[in-house]
C-alpha cells in the first residue's frame, strides 16, 4: 500500500523552506490557508494499515474519505470527524459528537512528523499505542493550527468499527440517561429532547434502548453553526441563561449554538507560555502568520 | 546500589544550604522543612537503583507552600524536584545538583467529585487506588492502574503518564486528565486545560502530563472518572509455547476485540507467583495470558466465545474463566504480586520497560531469552501483552561478582532490540535518568532539539527537575549507535 511518504515528506520540507511567510492548504473545510501568504500542501496517501496493531500511517493531506475507505477494509475506523483532511482535523483539534464514547481527536495521534519553521523534518511521539519516551510534542501539535510546525505525516491509533450502532431519541432528562446507560457514544440535548448514540452488540444496544424507553431515529439533529466549550456541569443552565438554539454534548461540554461564543479571557501566565512556545518553535513568526490561539491581553 | 554515577554529587556548600533552609523555614512551618542528614538521605532515590543527593526536603501542604518553595528556589538558583510516593522506576524523582525535594505526600485530599459528569479534583499526593476506593460507591473509578497503584500517587501518575493493565482499552493517564493546576518553574500559578473539553490555545495539559516534573509542579488535578462495567469476564489461558500465546494477542486485536486487559506471564514467573499465592496457576506451561473483557452481557459473552475460538487455533491448553469476583481477584493478585514473588528466586531484580508492536512480540521475546542466557542471567517476563509493553525482569544476586555489569549489558541489549523492532524506549516507566542516554536510539538531534525547545519554554532557568529525559548536548550528538532498522 506504500505511497512513498518518506520522499514526499522531504519534498514537503523543501517546499516549506526556512524563510518567508508560509501557510498550509488542505481542502478548505476548516477555514483554509492564511490569505495572501504562499501556501504549501502536505503529502497525501495512506502508507499502511496494521490491523493487529490498530495503527495506520498516512500523509497529513489525506482526506478522511480515503482514510475511512482504507480502514473499512480491516473493519476499523478512527475517532476523527469525517470531513476534510487528517491534517486539518488535527490542526484544529475539534472532536466529533462521538467524543463522549470514542475520546477526543488528540488521543488518536501516536506519532507525527512535522516540518519546523527552520524547514526541518521533526518526529514527535512514537509508533506504538503505549509510549512515554520523551516529551509528547504530538499533544502540542494537535489544535495548534499550524503555528508551531506543519504536519507532514502521522501514525494514528485506530479502533474497531462498532458491530452495530443506532441513534435514539427521548424526552427524558439527558443526565438521567447518562447515568443509567453504560458508555453511550453520544448524548445530545437541545433543552427539551435528548438524542443518544449507542454502539456494541446489537442485542445489547436494543436491550439498553428498550430499558431506557428510547425510540430509534435515523440520525443526530442538525448542529447549529457555532461551537462553544463549557464545563459539562454548566450545560443544564443553558436554557435559562443563554438565548438561542443549541445542541449540547452532555457529559462532554461542547455546545453547538446559534450564536458565536463570547471570547474568553486567558490568564497572563498561560498567555506568556503561549508566547514563549511560539517563540521557541517559530521565532520569526513565519508559519501561518496572524493566526493567534489565545486572545491578546 | 548506584547504577548511574552521572549525577552531580554535590553542588552547594554548607553555607548556601543553611541560607536556603533559613529562607524556607521563614515561609513554612519548621517541621515542614527537613535538613537532617539522615532524613535528607531517605530522599536520595526513588524505586530505581539510581542515587542522587538533596539539599533539603520540604513537605508541602498546599499550593501556596509549593509556590513559596519554588520562589525561594528561584531566588537562590537552586533546582527542585517534586516527589509523590517515590515509586518511579527510572530515576525521575532522584534529586540532582543538591535539589530541593518537594514532597507532595501530605497534599492528599480528594477535593471534589462530580459523579454525574464523572470528574474529580484531587491533590497530587492522593494515592491511585485510594481514589478508586473512595469513589467506588458512586459506580466509577480512575482507569490508570499501575502495578504500584496501592502506593503510587496521582501526581506521580501525571508526571510519568502512567499506564497499567487496564489502559489497553481506555488509554494511559493522559487520556484521563482534564486539567492540572501547576506552579510553573518560575513560581507563577496556572491552570492547564480545563473542565471544558476544548480550552483555547495549545494543549498545555497534554504536554505537561508525562513531562516527568520538568515543566513545573502539579498542585491540583482534575481527573476523568470511568463507569464501572456491568459485566466483567476474566480468563486465564495457558500455552505450551510462548509464541502461541503472544500470537493470540495479535489475533484477538485484529479480530476487532479490544479487551480491557491482556497480560502475559511466562513459566518462571508463573512458578514464582504460584509458590507465593497458591492460585492454581498452570506452572507446567510455557506461558499464560490473563484476559479481561468488560461491557454489557451479550457483547462480553460473544467476545469470550470468539477468544475461545481464536485460542483453540493457537493450541491453547487451559481456558479458565473466573467463576466469581473472588477468583477474579485471586488471578489479578497473581499478576500484580509478581514483582514481590520473585524475591523467592534471587534477592535483586532489574525491571525493564519497553514497547514493541504486538506482532513482533514472539520474536522479541525469543531475543530477550537469548540475551539473558548469553549473559548467564535469569529472566522472567510478566507484562502488558495487549499493548506490546514488555517488562523483562532480570533477577540476580548482587553479591555475585560481575553480575551487576551483566545485568546492565543485557538490559541495554533488550532496549536496543525493542527499538530496532519498531518499538519505543519506555511504555510507562518514563526516561528519567535511566534511559536519557538512549534517547538518540529513537530521536534525531533535530527531534531532541524540539523537545528541548518545549522544555525551555516552560522552564528557561532549568530549575524544575534538571538532568532528566534529555541527553546533554554533548551526548546529543551520539547518534552513531542506531541499530539497523531502528525507527528514527
Amino acid at each position: 500500500m506504500s505511497v512513498g511518504l518518506d520522499d514526499a515528506v522531504e519534498r514537503f520540507a523543501d517546499a516549506v523552506g526556512g524563510e518567508g511567510p508560509v501557510t498550509i492548504s488542505g481542502t478548505g473545510t476548516r477555514g483554509g490557508p492564511v490569505p495572501g501568504v504562499r501556501a504549501v500542501v502536505a503529502p497525501a496517501g495512506v502508507e499502511w494499515v496494521q490491523a493487529a496493531e490498530m495503527t495506520m500511517r498516512c500523509g497529513a493531506a489525506t482526506t478522511m474519505g480515503a482514510v475511512d475507505a482504507a480502514l473499512a477494509e480491516f473493519g476499523q475506523c478512527v475517532a476523527i470527524p469525517d470531513f476534510g483532511t487528517i491534517g486539518g482535523a488535527l490542526a484544529i483539534g475539534q472532536s466529533s459528537v462521538r467524543r463522549l464514547g470514542w475520546g477526543p481527536v488528540r488521543d488518536t495521534v501516536l506519532q507525527a512528523r512535522y516540518v519546523s519553521a527552520a524547514g526541518a523534518v521533526v518526529k514527535a511521539g512514537g509508533p506504538t499505542v503505549k509510549n512515554v519516551s520523551g516529551f509528547d510534542l504530538c499533544r502540542l501539535l494537535v489544535g495548534s493550527r499550524g503555528t508551531l510546525g506543519f504536519l507532514a505525516d502521522v501514525i494514528l491509533r485506530t479502533r474497531p468499527r462498532p458491530i452495530a450502532e443506532q441513534w435514539f431519541t427521548s424526552e427524558r432528562d439527558p443526565w438521567a440517561l447518562l447515568g443509567e446507560l453504560y458508555r453511550p457514544t453520544s448524548v445530545l440535548w437541545n433543552g427539551t429532547t435528548t438524542w443518544v448514540l449507542l454502539d456494541g452488540h446489537p442485542a445489547d444496544v436494543e436491550q439498553r434502548a428498550t430499558a431506557s424507553g428510547m425510540s430509534s431515529v435515523s440520525g443526530p439533529p442538525d448542529l447549529p453553526e457555532h461551537r462553544w466549550s463549557l464545563s459539562p456541569d454548566r450545560l443544564r443552565s443553558l436554557v435559562v441563561e443563554r438565548p438561542g438554539a443549541f445542541i449540547a454534548e452532555i457529559g462532554v461540554g461542547i455546545v453547538h449554538h446559534e450564536f458565536p461564543c463570547v471570547p474568553r479571557d486567558t490568564d497572563q501566565p498561560i498567555r506568556d507560555l503561549h508566547h514563549r512556545i511560539k517563540h521557541e518553535f517559530d521565532p520569526t513568526g513565519r508559519l501561518n502568520p496572524g493566526v493567534a490561539l489565545v486572545a491578546p491581553a | 546500589m548506584t547504577v548511574d554515577a552521572a549525577v552531580d554529587p554535590s553542588a552547594m556548600n554548607d553555607g548556601a544550604v543553611a541560607d536556603l533552609v533559613a529562607r524556607l523555614r521563614a515561609q513554612l512551618r519548621p517541621d515542614q522543612v527537613r535538613d537532617a542528614v539522615a532524613e535528607v538521605n531517605l530522599y536520595r532515590r526513588d524505586a530505581s537503583n539510581i542515587e542522587g543527593h538533596a539539599s533539603v526536603v520540604c513537605f508541602a501542604e498546599s499550593t501556596a507552600d509549593v509556590q513559596a518553595i519554588i520562589r525561594i528556589a528561584n531566588e537562590c538558583s537552586v533546582p527542585f524536584v517534586a516527589r509523590g510516593s517515590g515509586t518511579g522506576l527510572a530515576g525521575g524523582a532522584v534529586p540532582t545538583r543538591d535539589a530541593i525535594v518537594i514532597s507532595t505526600s501530605k497534599m492528599n485530599r480528594i477535593l471534589s467529585v462530580d459523579p454525574v459528569n464523572r470528574l474529580a479534583w484531587v491533590e497530587p499526593g492522593v494515592l491511585n487506588l485510594d481514589l478508586s476506593k473512595q469513589i467506588a460507591h458512586l459506580g466509577v473509578h480512575f482507569a490508570p492502574d499501575p502495578s504500584s497503584q496501592q502506593t503510587c500517587s496521582i501526581g506521580g501518575n501525571v508526571a510519568n503518564n502512567s499506564g497499567g493493565p487496564h489502559c489497553l482499552a481506555d488509554g494511559v493517564t493522559n487520556a484521563h486528565i482534564h486539567a492540572v493546576e501547576v506552579v510553573l518553574p518560575d513560581g507563577t500559578l496556572a491552570v492547564l486545560g480545563g473542565e471544558d473539553p476544548e480550552p483555547d490555545g495549545y494543549d498545555l495539559r497534554g504536554v505537561f502530563v508525562g513531562s516527568e516534573g520538568m515543566f513545573g509542579v502539579a498542585t491540583r488535578i482534575c481527573v476523568k472518572l470511568m463507569q464501572n462495567p456491568p459485566t466483567v469476564a476474566t480468563v486465564l489461558l495457558d500455552f505450551a509455547s510462548v509464541a502461541d500465546g503472544a500470537q493470540l494477542v495479535s489475533d484477538i486485536i485484529a479480530d476487532g476485540i479490544v479487551p480491557a486487559a491482556v497480560e502475559m506471564m511466562d513459566q518462571l514467573c508463573l512458578q514464582a507467583v504460584e509458590a507465593f499465592i497458591h492460585a492454581g496457576l498452570p506452572v507446567d506451561q510455557a506461558a499464560a495470558l490473563l484476559i479481561e473483557v468488560v461491557g454489557l452481557p451479550v457483547g462480553v459473552a460473544a467476545q469470550i466465545d470468539r477468544i475461545r475460538e481464536l485460542a483453540a487455533a493457537r493450541n491453547v491448553g487451559g481456558f479458565r474463566v473466573a467463576a466469581d469476583d473472588a477468583e477474579r481477584a485471586l488471578l489479578w493478585k497473581g499478576r500484580k504480586s509478581a514483582f514481590g514473588a520473585i524475591a523467592r528466586i534471587k534477592p535483586n531484580y532489574y525491571l525493564h520497560d519497553t514497547v514493541v508492536p504486538r506482532h513482533r512480540l514472539p520474536e522479541v521475546l525469543d531475543r530477550v531469552y537469548e540475551i539473558a542466557a548469553r549473559h548467564e542471567l535469569l529472566v522472567l517476563n510478566v507484562f502488558h501483552a495487549g499493548d506490546g509493553n514488555l517488562h523483562p525482569l532480570l533477577v540476580y544476586d548482587a553479591r555475585e561478582p560481575g553480575v551487576v555489569e551483566r545485568v546492565h549489558a543485557a538490559g541495554d541489549e533488550i532496549v536496543r532490540v525493542s527499538v530496532a523492532a519498531g518499538g519505543v524506549l519506555s511504555g510507562e516507566h518514563g526516561i528519567g535518568l535511566e534511559k536519557r542516554e538512549l534517547m538518540p536510539l529513537m530521536f534525531s538531534d533535530v527531534d531532541l532539539a524540539a523537545q528541548a525547545d518545549l522544555r525551555r519554554a516552560f522552564d528557561p532557568a532549568r530549575l524544575s527537575n534538571p538532568d532528566k529525559v534529555l541527553p546533554s548536548p554533548a551526548r546529543c550528538g551520539d547518534v552513531h549507535s542506531v541499530p539497523e532498522g531502528a525507527w528514527i
